[in-house]
């Protein structure tokens, strides 16, 4: 089976995030860029996958601006076998790249679709369930465990207030969340040969999809500022204040 | 305009979170019909037919929506959308897990985690962590969206006398299955909907330590929170996780121990009214942003704490 993984280049998770002068968007000059890490769990997945003989070949996808295809060599690094980068410097919104993912999973007949459950940067948590939706595969959202099986695929997703197993037909989508694996490190013979592995680009327009904002981002600020207060000496003196100034107990 | 809230409920009420969603629904403004779907649902419907300021409930009670299976749930929102101009939910797992559906077979984008209402079509949302709040307009004839609790008060529950409308579709993708499911059992609030909330972080050093907290948690009528660092090194289960991949909060108190303050821990509890914080390194985050900090040993202060009350 062949299974299918997305990636997404973001601000790395530790970078402290700043809005630009003009309030249009963060500041994404000489910052620090990564893979997604919710995507880098799906990569792991995968790869963790062909290592006990259920997956046959991994393919990773990402979209954007050409610099993407860095984070595509790190997939590679990490173990995927081929990359197809949708290479376009307009915005993608979520809906435009399920609609071109969902014209690669009928080129490429994956049985399992991995992806990230949310991407760190617009926090959208949207595209593996529309992914799911335009191609009519089942989904498996939030996923901390996967077992593989015949035709079907045991999911265990984080749900408010506890942990649902749900059994998938396959081919399913799942969206990972953090808790599902560690991602390995590449180690640096494996990023040598992830060089030579093929990375196929392409355009949406190449999958007749035509990209369309359903969107306008009209400002981007910093959120208010939360000011520290007083430090304390003893529990008595906490107590004090939460019950006669604070009056919340 | 119309507008068509999808309902978080427990079968018996409609649990806060929708709520605060109807707040949001009543800025936007228009008719407001609440959708109950599930199983066994029929006194949430009762619920919500009886809070002010709605014009129908519609019930979907069939044993294809039980648990909210995504493909149904979201192929049932599809078949009863039309005429509606927003579709809106609360930001809780099962909403986002159907709501991205129902807006690709609508063909629209979706606002996820809208935290401010500016107008019809024109919202706020938090993007990298909080770290950011984008203004977003939606440039679609159909507006998803779901709704960040914490983002706006809850409606009142009562007051109204809304008729309600029972559904007979039985959509069954018949794609998913149901294999079991184990919920946290507790007597104490949920964590999104607690007035007051002590969270432990990786400095409460072992799964037992946590006694303290509910100790504590006991006398405040409090829920009891944790860290993703707690989770992670397995002293609580992950369903009490406040934070950017966790649940986000904003109670009345909230009392951080033994829990430095990561940005990834702050995303989803900065919002709270008063925050306390009691860690012994005086350099660690979480003071800059709490009202009253102590810096002392947990393990003394929890207690003494707990008798103090």
């Amino acid at each position: 089976m062949k299974v299918l993984v997305t990636v997404k280049r973001v601000i790395d998770y530790n970078v402290k995030v700043r809005v630009n002068a003009d309030q249009t968007d963060v500041d994404l000059k000489n910052v620090k860029m990564a893979v997604n890490p919710f995507c880098e769990i799906a990569v792991e997945q995968a790869v963790r996958l062909k290592e006990a003989g259920k997956a046959s070949e991994i393919i990773v996808v990402s979209m954007g601006a050409k610099a993407a295809q860095e984070q595509l060599r790190t997939a590679l690094a990490m173990g995927a076998d081929r990359a197809i980068h949708i290479e376009s410097d307009e915005t993608l919104e979520s809906l435009s790249v399920a609609k071109i993912l969902a014209k690669i999973v009928a080129e490429e007949a994956p049985g399992l679709v991995l992806m990230g459950k949310q991407s760190i940067d617009t926090d959208n948590n949207q595209t593996g369930q529309m992914l799911a939706a335009l191609t009519g595969l089942a989904q498996g959202t939030f996923v901390s465990g996967v077992e593989v099986g015949e035709n079907e695929v045991q999911v265990v997703r984080e749900i408010d207030g506890g942990l649902q197993t749900l059994a998938l037909k396959l081919p399913a989508v799942l969206t990972v969340d953090l808790r599902l694996n560690e991602p390995r490190y590449a180690s640096l013979p494996n990023i040598m040969k992830a060089k030579k592995k093929p990375l196929d680009v392409k355009t949406p327009a190449d999958y007749g999809v035509e990209v369309k904002a359903n969107t306008r981002l009209l400002k981007v600020t910093p959120p208010p500022e939360r000011q520290a207060g007083i430090k304390v000496a003893s529990v008595a003196e906490l107590v004090d204040k939460l019950k006669n100034e604070a009056k919340v107990i | 305009m119309a507008i068509l809230l999808i309902a978080e409920h427990d079968n018996s009420v409609l649990k806060p979170a929708t709520l605060h969603a109807l707040t949001a629904a009543q800025e936007i403004g228009g008719e407001i019909d609440i959708l109950v779907v599930g199983v066994g649902c029929a006194a949430a419907a009762d619920h919500a037919s009886k809070v002010a300021g709605v014009r129908k409930v519609l019930l979907a009670d069939n044993a294809v929506y039980d648990h909210e299976i995504a493909e149904n749930v979201a192929a049932l929102v599809v078949d009863v959308a039309a005429g509606y101009d927003h579709l809106i939910a609360p930001a809780v797992s099962n909403a986002k897990n159907f709501m991205p559906r129902v807006a690709a077979l609508l063909d629209v984008g979706q606002i996820s985690d809208v935290i401010k209402v500016e107008s019809a079509d024109t919202f706020q949302r938090p993007i990298y962590a909080g770290n950011a709040i984008a203004t977003v307009q939606s440039l679609d004839t159909v507006k998803v969206l779901t709704i960040r609790a914490t983002g706006f008060d809850a409606a009142p529950a009562e007051g109204g006398s809304a008729g309600i409308e029972v559904l007979g579709q039985v959509l069954d993708a018949g794609v998913s299955r149901l294999v079991s499911e184990e919920m946290a059992v507790s007597d104490r609030p949920e964590l999104t909907s607690a007035r007051v909330i002590i969270s432990g972080g990786r400095g409460m050093g072992d799964k037992a330590h946590f006694d303290m907290l509910d100790k504590v948690a006991d006398k405040l009528g409090a829920a009891v929170g944790a860290t993703r660092a707690a989770v992670d090194a397995g002293f609580v289960p992950n369903d009490m996780q406040i934070g950017q991949t966790g649940k986000i909060v904003a109670p009345e108190l909230y009392i951080g121990v033994g829990l430095s303050g990561a940005i990834q821990h702050l995303a989803g509890m900065k919002d709270s009214k008063v925050i306390v914080a009691i860690n012994k390194d005086e350099d660690a985050p979480i003071f800059q942003v709490a009202d009253y900090g102590l810096v002392a040993d947990l393990f003394e202060a929890v207690p003494e704490l707990e008798k103090a009350l």
